[in-house]
């Protein structure tokens, strides 16, 4: 078994609520709102107007530089190009279609003739067309990590490794379309011209990974599943690596830069999805669970179907429920609001009517240093925490910050329950903010100076 | 159905769930690790070790209480620190102390030593340790008076005048009198705690069976009190004062406050390093200076005095024992600093 990456918690998993039950199609929604940012990277351009009549896969949004485009989910009429809110938080220009039920499958859809004799080029534009972002929640476009990781690539990595509690959308995947998920791992050794995948899975999903030794055994891929000891956060990209290369992504660097290239069990089921049948990503797998759920469930929908769809197929809310997460309960993001559509990153939609978060009134660091060894990026959090309280941005540039990837490892640790990941997002936007005051100075004096020079 | 519309949400940072373990469950778990050297010390000497310690914890809530109403800032009784130092302050004083002694001991604890530097996590030497250097400093004829406990019990109220008192191992070893350290003390006694000392000092068995439960329950790391009890023993192992060098190693390790120095006050969250690493590094300094204050110093102990030292090197120490940032191999950091 791979041993786990330096530092990280071990919260309790909670995923029993749903790891048993198999993924329901939820009835087709009467509305979806389609947000034009569902990926990382500038938001995408509409292809489409109030009024429009549009079909499953069609494309309805263009990406401009770093991004993927983005399809209709349902065929019916085109109501409105407005903003509305979504769920990485303020309001973004969606496209809400009205469902006309009927389901139909776009001209646009066109499966290969014989997916199996594509190019690598090809292949790769199949990814780009089907607007294949990271679904674990990261929303890097797809064919932007491939092509720019053939040549440099020499491990391929599927994380399948699911360390955020309550999430099971990867586990049922594992049990349900192992096929799929092996079919993409065929395509992605192509791409990047390897001999074999690793994929990633945490042991607390042991049935998951029987399931799909069971489809390598059977169709000889060139696949290879590596149990993995559950730790939070496992599935994060730099930290999965470590796990099973034993290698550290360089500060600021990405996994290519150690050979490495990681995708989600989802994204590589929308690989195999995109190839095989030209399909683009329209449908969604959720986890809806927590105490505020009163039937934990998971449920495939249609990008842009309101949440409320997805909590009312599970019995609705329970009353005195004060939080709605999208995603889960460690880096997801709480939602002002049920109105928010599922995105293509949305893995979980999590509600909570208990007292989960355990805050106290008056936070008092005691130098424990738990938060310390929690930290899988080796900072230091008590330390970055006094610098940002008292705005010290280059106390904070010298503490790494910047590394800080926001896991939330060290505040799910912290027993004086400092607000500590809070803090960093402060003290983020601190140093951003100095860097770029800084640099507009310099450009001033630069100008300042020229003009005086011109002037002599 | 839900009524979304009126859903009172509330939109916090990530992370929306926390570990079960508070300040308050961590403190409590201290006291229930010093639980049993304290039944140890009533057995031993008496009921006077029970109302001692009582007194002394009241004395510290009662002075945190006050700080914090005088000053109307938010309540922090109720996270147990209070009683964590008042323990720990009984524990390290004679259980012939006046009650009224050990209240001024807590006063200067709390308010001198943790209150006015900020509270909780900001202080930057012991409370307790500083408490009994205090009272030490003030009244030093009490504090280095040590009952027979063989001979007869302490007295619940009232004089101590016509006590009778023993020498301690580290009296003896001071001296290097051996013959007579091993014929008052033999080593089965100094780990079972049948010897003078201070009130809770004295048994090593119940002191390290406190300790295991910390690290058991992760309270502690062990970095801090296998280092210490490690160099310690190293020392008077190589240099032995008189004796054999084993002798001298286990009287050395079982004798004084190394044991309860080691487990509850050189581990002590706010006054010791926070990486691994570091609390190596304070657990060897604390071994070096207790072995060097009991050769040369002019006190027979030299725990208390020698995590006070290790206490004012912490930030020394957490600025060079960072972490190696995520990313960069040793051999980077080298051609780093070459450049």
């Amino acid at each position: 078994m791979a041993q786990a990456f330096f530092g990280g918690v071990h919260p309790h998993d909670m995923k029993a609520a749903t790891n048993e039950k198999a993924i329901e199609q939820l009835a087709p929604p009467a509305e979806v709102v389609i947000p034009m940012s569902m990926h990382f990277g500038a938001p995408c351009t509409p292809l489409v107007k109030a009024g429009d009549h549009v079909k499953v896969g069609q494309k309805i949004g263009e990406f401009r530089g770093l991004g993927a485009p983005i399809h209709a989910s349902v065929s019916g009429t085109v109501k409105a190009v407005e903003p509305r809110p979504y769920s990485m938080g303020g309001n973004m220009t969606s496209v809400v279609i009205e469902n006309d039920f009927q389901d139909e499958l776009s001209e646009e859809v066109v499966a290969p003739a014989d997916p199996d004799a594509l190019t690598v080029d090809e292949m790769v534009e199949a990814v780009k067309n089907a607007g294949i972002v990271g679904m674990g929640g990261a929303t890097f476009p797809t064919h932007v990590k491939i092509s720019g990781g053939i040549g440099k690539v020499d491990t391929v990595i599927i994380n399948g490794a699911e360390c955020e509690p309550y999430i099971t959308g990867d586990h049922r995947t594992m049990l349900e379309r192992p096929e799929e998920i092996i079919g993409g791992c065929k395509y992605l050794a192509k791409m990047f011209g390897v001999d074999k995948v690793i994929i990633g899975v945490e042991d607390n999903k042991q049935n998951g990974i029987d399931a799909m030794n069971k489809v390598i055994a059977e169709t000889n891929a060139p696949v290879v599943v590596e149990p993995l000891r559950c730790r939070y956060p496992q599935g994060g990209e730099k930290q999965l690596c470590q796990a099973i290369t034993g290698k550290q992504v360089p500060p600021g660097g990405l996994p290519s830069n150690i050979g490495c290239a990681v995708f989600n069990i989802n994204t590589t089921c929308a690989i195999y999805r995109a190839i095989t049948k030209g399909m683009p990503v329209v449908n969604k797998i959720v986890t809806v669970s927590g105490s505020g759920v009163i039937e934990p469930k998971n449920i495939e929908c249609p990008i842009g179907t309101p949440v409320s769809c997805l909590f009312d197929a599970c019995g609705g809310l329970k009353d005195g429920t004060y939080k709605i997460i999208a995603g889960g309960p460690m880096m997801g993001m709480a939602q002002y609001t049920a109105d928010v559509p599922v995105g293509k990153g949305t893995g979980a939609m999590l509600a909570f009517c208990e007292k989960e978060e355990q805050t106290v009134e008056h936070p008092q660091c005691i130098r424990c240093g738990k938060c310390v060894a929690a930290c899988p990026v080796h900072l230091e959090p008590l330390f970055m925490y006094q610098y940002a309280e008292k705005g010290m941005v280059d106390e904070l540039n010298e503490a790494h910050i910047m590394d800080c990837m926001e896991c939330g490892a060290c505040a799910y640790a912290c027993p004086a329950r400092m607000h500590l990941t809070q803090m960093f997002k402060t003290g983020k936007q601190l140093v951003k903010d100095k860097a770029a005051a800084d640099k507009a100075a310099a450009e001033a004096k630069k100008a300042k100076e020229e003009k005086e020079a011109v002037n002599k | 159905m839900t009524d979304y519309k009126n859903l009172k949400l509330i939109a916090t940072s990530n992370p929306h769930i926390r570990s079960n373990e508070t300040t308050r469950s961590i403190m409590l778990d201290v006291i229930i690790a010093m639980l049993p050297t304290l039944v140890w010390a009533i057995i031993w000497f008496g009921v006077k070790a029970l109302t001692l310690t009582a007194v002394s914890v009241i004395g510290c809530m009662f002075w945190e209480w006050l700080y914090r109403k005088l000053m109307k800032k938010p309540q922090s009784v109720g996270d147990l620190s209070a009683v964590v130092t008042g323990m720990l302050l009984a524990f390290v004083c004679p259980v012939t102390t006046p009650y009224w002694m050990i209240i001024i001991g807590g006063f200067f604890s709390i308010v001198v030593v943790k209150q006015l530097f900020g509270g909780i996590g900001k202080n930057f030497v012991n409370p307790a340790l500083a408490g009994r250097a205090f009272l030490l400093g003030s009244y030093a004829g009490v504090m280095t008076t040590w009952i027979d406990a063989t001979q007869n019990k302490a007295p619940l109220m009232g004089s101590t005048a016509d006590i009778i008192t023993a020498a301690t191992p580290l009296a003896y070893m001071k001296t290097g009198n051996m013959a007579g350290l091993t014929e008052t003390y033999s080593v089965v006694d100094m780990f079972l705690g049948k010897t003078g000392g201070s009130l809770g000092e004295i048994s090593a068995a119940m002191l390290i069976l406190g300790g295991l439960y910390l690290i058991w329950r992760k309270v502690i790391n062990w970095q801090t009190p296998v280092a210490y009890i490690a160099t310690v023993a190293v020392l008077s192992f190589l240099f032995p004062k008189a004796g054999s060098g084993l002798d001298w190693m286990l009287y050395s390790v079982f004798g004084g406050g190394l044991m309860l120095g080691a487990f509850f006050m050189a581990t002590d969250y706010a006054t010791s390093p926070v990486t691994k690493k570091g609390q190596l590094i304070f657990g060897i300094g604390c071994g070096l200076f207790t072995v060097l204050i009991r050769y040369f110093g002019s006190y027979n102990e030299g725990v208390c005095y020698s995590i006070m030292v290790m206490n004012l090197c912490v930030a020394l120490i957490d600025k060079y024992t960072k972490p190696t940032r995520f990313g960069v191999v040793k051999s980077d950091k080298k051609e780093a600093a070459a450049k």
